[in-house]
């Protein structure tokens, strides 16, 4: 298991993999490894991490086409289980501009703040969906907030490894609750959050929103009537 | 210092335990057990604790060497569980509170299996991996309350080791999963079966319906044995487990990891847990059958942290309820 290769340097170990930050080709890049992981089954590992290898290149491909932004892929070595791509900077995860955001800010201030972020978040969510791509683990960990000179604010989609094509109405009520749940944990706020990200979401997917949020509804109720035997 | 009973009856087990200060002094129990290719059924389950609870409580009672009189606190589960069940348990609870003029405390079941963990193991602030027959929640505890970062989206994952057991008509005794994982260490082929991860959740639905559609016929053309196919199950079921609470400790910034319920003493899983903790320095704690299991000390554990905060359940609140979310509780006890 090489934990660091010519010029890279390990900055993280994320769920998925360990991330290395480097330069390839004179661009800054980030390199996601998807090392061995040894509590499962040698073929289940190798399964998994080829099938979300694949998932992760062609969705961030796809998601590009829609119009969302996500990292750029520059290599996908299937042998050493990597995947070179753009280093987005300067940003930092959603989840840490929402935590910074609320710290020394009344909630209405902090509010306002958030919003615009709120409303790119329930955009992208909401092109994805119209172009029929469910990205499996919709976490404020798994987007990227950046903010121009101009203040122009871009959140960056990542973590494509559990995502699908899929038409089903669903699968992407099922993306839906990932996140409100995600939400609900992290964020404190995240109960005057959600509503945001939902009104820009049905602007963008306007085609099958409506089926979408029934389903949503349908997911949820399952989750509650989940709780019946402890 | 502070003496608290718990009773516990949300599911198959009556358990009766009693803990002081941290230390347990007794901690009772009684399994309901079904014939092979069955299930427990909530009046069955409920007969089985009214006729086993005076008996356990005498045995509780004589084995902490406690007379009724130095008891501070009565507590029970107050859900989630099985109706019937849970409400023949917490009768016992409240008749002899009456009697013995105790303080009562209604107990989420989930907030006990926490506590009990966190008191036997020692963790501090862990990420904690809850997996029983009724439930499977990945926890994290922030803001007051332990927050449910991924759970199941169908049922839980000792359910369908349960209904697999039936499959394969194993024994209930004593428990499905516990014979599931005795055949799984002489299992060496490996099924590929769907694996079902969405985030920080999973499903196990379309797992069971698979093995239950096919089962009969990989073992009719011996292509595969029992051995094998509780062998498959395990290790695909387990990986989804280790996977989203990964994916939890990452998201929490988390580097300790508690598993608790019924499948929490499930000897692989804790294996497995403890490679992937390994693998990013983290800590894992796990307890054995008689704290993983449903008991009655992890309800008095949980009841004295809230007794010791000042809380009692007023009387006429001292109901059962069947769903009863872990984030329900605001837990007064942590900053």
């Amino acid at each position: 298991m090489s934990t660091e290769f010519q010029g890279f340097e390990l900055i993280k170990q994320g769920a998925e993999g360990r991330l290395f930050r480097g330069s390839y080709l004179g661009k800054p890049t980030i390199v996601k490894e998807r090392f061995r992981k040894t509590y499962r089954h040698p073929d289940l590992d190798d399964y998994l991490t080829k099938e979300r290898m694949k998932a992760e290149a062609r969705a961030i491909v796809r998601s590009k086409a829609a119009g969302v932004r996500t990292p750029s892929i520059f290599l996908v070595d299937f042998e050493r289980r990597r995947i070179y791509m753009e280093d987005i900077k300067p940003s930092i995860t959603v989840k840490k501009f929402i935590t910074d955001s609320l710290l020394g800010c009344s909630g209405e201030d902090a509010l306002g703040k958030i919003k615009p972020v709120a409303l790119e978040v329930g955009s992208i969510v909401g092109k994805l969906h119209a172009h029929n791509i469910i990205h499996g683990d919709l976490t404020t960990s798994n987007m990227l907030y950046s903010i121009s000179e101009d203040g122009q604010i871009t959140v960056t989609l990542i973590d494509f490894g559990l995502s699908h094509v899929e038409n089903s109405a669903e699968d992407k009520g099922v993306d839906l609750y990932v996140l409100e749940r995600a939400l609900l944990s992290t964020h404190a706020n995240a109960d005057k959050l959600f509503p945001i990200i939902m009104q820009s979401y049905k602007k963008a997917n306007n085609k099958d929103s409506k089926t979408v949020l029934d389903k949503f509804e349908d997911v949820r109720a399952r989750g509650r009537k989940r709780t019946m035997v402890g | 210092m502070v003496i608290a009973i718990g009773f516990e009856g949300s599911a198959n087990k009556l358990g009766i335990g009693i803990v002081k200060d941290g230390v347990v002094l007794s901690n009772c129990r009684r399994t309901y057990i079904t014939p092979p290719g069955e299930g427990f059924l909530p009046r069955e389950t409920a007969q089985h604790h009214r006729e086993n609870a005076l008996v356990v409580l005498q045995e509780a009672l004589d084995e902490a060497k406690v007379k009724p009189e130095e008891i501070d606190v009565v507590c029970y589960t107050k859900g989630p569980g099985m109706g019937a069940p849970l409400v023949s348990t917490s009768v016992v609870a409240l008749t002899v509170a009456q009697l013995w003029n105790k303080p009562v405390i209604g107990v989420n079941h989930c907030i006990g299996h926490i506590e009990m963990g966190r008191l036997i193991t020692g963790a501090n602030n862990p990420t904690v991996l809850y997996v029983s027959g009724g439930n499977t929640q990945v926890i994290a505890y922030s803001r007051r309350r332990y927050r449910i970062f991924g759970e199941t989206i169908d049922i839980a994952v000792g359910n369908c080791l349960d209904r697999f057991a039936r499959v394969l008509k194993l024994s209930n005794d004593p428990s499905p999963g516990y014979n599931i994982e005795q055949l799984a260490k002489k299992g060496k082929k490996l099924l590929k079966m769907p694996y079902v991860v969405k985030g920080m959740d999973v499903s196990f639905s379309g797992i069971l319906s698979f093995m239950e559609e096919r089962s009969q016929g990989l073992l009719g053309s011996g292509e595969y044995t029992p051995e094998d196919l509780c062998f498959s199950l395990q290790e695909t079921i387990f990986a989804m487990l280790i996977e989203t609470t990964e994916r939890a400790m990452a998201h929490c910034e988390s580097s300790e990891v508690l598993i608790v319920g019924g499948v929490g003493c499930n000897l692989r899983l804790q294996e497995m847990m403890g490679i992937m903790c390994k693998e990013r320095n983290a800590k894992l704690f796990a307890t054995d059958e008689r704290f993983c299991i449903d008991n009655g000390a992890m309800i008095a554990q949980a009841g004295i942290e809230m007794f010791n905060h000042g809380w009692k359940t007023p009387w006429e609140e001292t109901t059962c309820t069947q769903r009863y979310r872990t984030d329900d509780v605001e837990v007064i006890w942590r900053d």
